[in-house]
């Protein structure tokens, strides 16, 4: 199998994930406040969108044609301001303004005062309909740009996630894909004791395939796996695409990885310094 | 000033449906939006005669209504047509995280407001719609009280760069304005003069008070009926200007006595003017289905409830 990635590209995109792994922690560390276990299982998808997918420009956030990217669950938030503060929408150090008075990067995304986000979400099932919105307006306008949206695995329990399934398929909307973060935990979830919890649906890709979309399942932390289904994805007409990437809770972390406990902990200075040099050594 | 009730009757969702109809072929970027309620609220006249302008959305109101803030940021101003239950009930968390919190530029028309719904229930009964959105930042609310107001508000919304709800109902009441009425957000409209006692009324209930003031002043009382289109942003001035001429209001809308018209004047009444004032409105109870005129008895929104509540606040000056 070739892959599609250049050595020199692929070992970029693996450094912008730890770039922004590590400043995920940071955020929130500095804030004492925010997620990070979603936020970093949703990283790798995030930065090989904004430094390989999508036709976008910090310099013309607005840009009428642009490629529209929503991130549906929302309170991983701050993965994606990391990703937009290195691709150069605003200042690195901005990040340290999160979730004090006044910031641009709220808890969850407000696209009114933040250049470079589309939608603003937070309440999850939300998302992936103004993504269908996008995607249809491109459509009904004759533009050419790509509309693309990540939703949650403990988000698709909103039904309006399948009202809006529903309606990609209805209007043939093949310039949308959707990303599911599989990352198989939520806030607390479902389990017989406090430490094994899980999301019960096992089966995304039957249920996506069940809605009459493009299925495509992926590593969703390995950047040649990511581009392929993107690619992929492109190829695709009369019918949306769902890329389910499975993925690890607290991802690049060893204490954060595959716990619920880590969906919004803060950690602590000890905790901090350990989860960098972890990073730094790129686990 | 004074304002005759005519005869004639024209139906809120004629004079809809013609609007919305004008829009679509005047305007590349107004599509309509139905929650499958088309030949309910007659945007269906869009769907057989534009059809490119019709996107059905199904039975699925919050879809609905985040797929709107999404065509916005294309430059499309969707129109949206459900019940006006569905739309501040089912959908009110999309309504307010992805179009008034952001401030896009969706219009939302509630068909079936109030009491009668043509027999379908207090399931399908908007009475808590008016306080539902009122209480929305960035949000406007307009309740128009006759076939030409609908189209008027309809203009200044297609006008207007933000998100609009539009309180409508489903049967036919009297012409009231004429055509060159000039609608004004944010400004009441004084219908008739009089110095006792003023009703502020709404929507549907703007013809009701009418009729009251009429019984009343046979029986010589002096009533002014000031009608409220726009309740968010509302006309403080006309509210005090009310209570400082007649010193007592009465107000009346097919709502709920929570939190919508009544509370919107009580407002700027306790802050700005304090008068006697009673409220003429649902109160706190659930409905039934049942014949219009039965209902508005029952649920003591008629006239006669109107009249008595006038005369009910005229012991209070």
């Amino acid at each position: 199998m070739s892959n599609l990635l250049s050595e020199e590209k692929l070992q970029l995109l693996n450094e912008k994930s730890i770039e922004s792994r590590k400043l995920v922690v940071h955020t929130v560390h500095h804030a004492g406040a925010g997620h990070i276990g979603g936020p970093m299982s949703a990283v790798d998808v995030l930065v090989n969108l904004y430094f390989n997918e999508l036709n976008v420009n910090p310099e013309d956030a607005r840009a009428e044609n642009r490629d529209r990217f929503v991130l549906s669950k929302g309170h991983s938030a701050v993965a994606l301001y990391t990703v937009l503060a290195i691709k150069g929408y605003f200042p690195i150090k901005e990040l340290d303004t999160f979730d004090s008075m006044d910031s641009r990067l709220q808890a969850h995304p407000d696209m009114n005062i933040l250049p470079g986000l589309d939608m603003s979400t937070g309440s999850l099932g939300q998302g992936i309909s103004a993504a269908v919105g996008m995607a249809l307006g491109a459509k009904l306008k004759n533009k050419d740009f790509r509309t693309y949206c990540m939703i949650g695995d403990g988000e698709s329990q909103e039904g309006q996630v399948w009202e809006a399934a529903d309606v990609a398929v209805k209007y043939g909307l093949d310039n949308l894909v959707v990303i599911l973060d599989n990352n198989k935990l939520q806030q607390f979830g479902w389990g017989e004791s406090f430490d094994e919890r899980e999301v019960p649906v096992t089966n995304p890709c039957e249920r996506w395939q069940a809605f009459g979309w493009n299925v495509i399942e992926i590593d969703g932390h390995n950047h040649n796996e990511i581009t392929k289904a993107f690619n992929a994805a492109r190829t695709v007409s009369g019918k949306p695409t769902i890329i389910v990437a499975n993925t690890v809770k607290g991802k690049g972390v060893s204490f954060m990885e595959n716990t619920h406990r880590w969906h919004s902990r803060v950690p602590t200075d000890e905790e901090f310094d350990h989860a960098v040099q972890e990073l730094e050594a790129g686990v | 000033m004074k304002t005759l009730l005519s005869d004639k009757k024209v139906s809120m969702r004629d004079a809809l449906s013609e609007t919305i109809l004008k829009f679509t072929q005047e305007d590349e970027n107004v599509y309509v939006l139905d929650g499958d309620l088309a030949t309910s609220t007659k945007i269906d006249i869009v769907a057989n005669e534009n059809p490119k302008k019709f996107l059905q959305m199904g039975i699925a109101e919050q879809n609905m209504m985040s797929v709107a803030a999404g065509l916005t940021t294309t430059g499309i101003q969707p129109w949206t047509f459900t019940f006006a239950a569905f739309l501040a009930k089912r959908a009110i968390d999309q309504i307010q995280v992805q179009i008034a919190q952001p401030k896009l530029n969706v219009k939302m028309v509630g068909g079936y407001s109030g009491l009668l719904t043509g027999l379908t229930g207090k399931t399908h009964q908007a009475l808590e719609d008016i306080a539902i959105f009122r209480s929305l930042a960035n949000m406007v609310v307009l309740a128009p009280a006759d076939a030409t107001e609908v189209k008027k508000v309809m203009e200044f919304a297609r006008s207007y760069d933000g998100p609009v709800y539009i309180r409508l109902a489903r049967d036919a009441y009297p012409i009231l304005f004429p055509n060159d009425y000039n609608f004004k957000l944010g400004k009441a409209v004084t219908l008739n003069e009089g110095t006792d006692v003023t009703i502020i009324s709404t929507g549907t209930q703007t013809s009701r008070s009418l009729e009251a003031a009429e019984k009343l002043e046979a029986e010589g009382v002096s009533v002014a009926v000031v009608h409220m289109p726009s309740i968010k942003p509302i006309d403080k001035e006309a509210i005090i200007k009310a209570a400082e001429t007649t010193g007592a209001i009465v107000t009346a809308e097919e709502h709920s006595i929570i939190g919508g018209l009544g509370s919107a004047v009580a407002e700027v009444l306790v802050e700005e003017k304090p008068v006697p004032m009673l409220r003429v409105g649902v109160k706190d109870r659930n409905s039934e289905s049942g014949p219009n005129e039965q209902m508005l008895e029952k649920y003591e929104i008629s006239p006669n409830h109107v009249a008595q509540t006038v005369k009910d606040v005229l012991k209070k000056k």
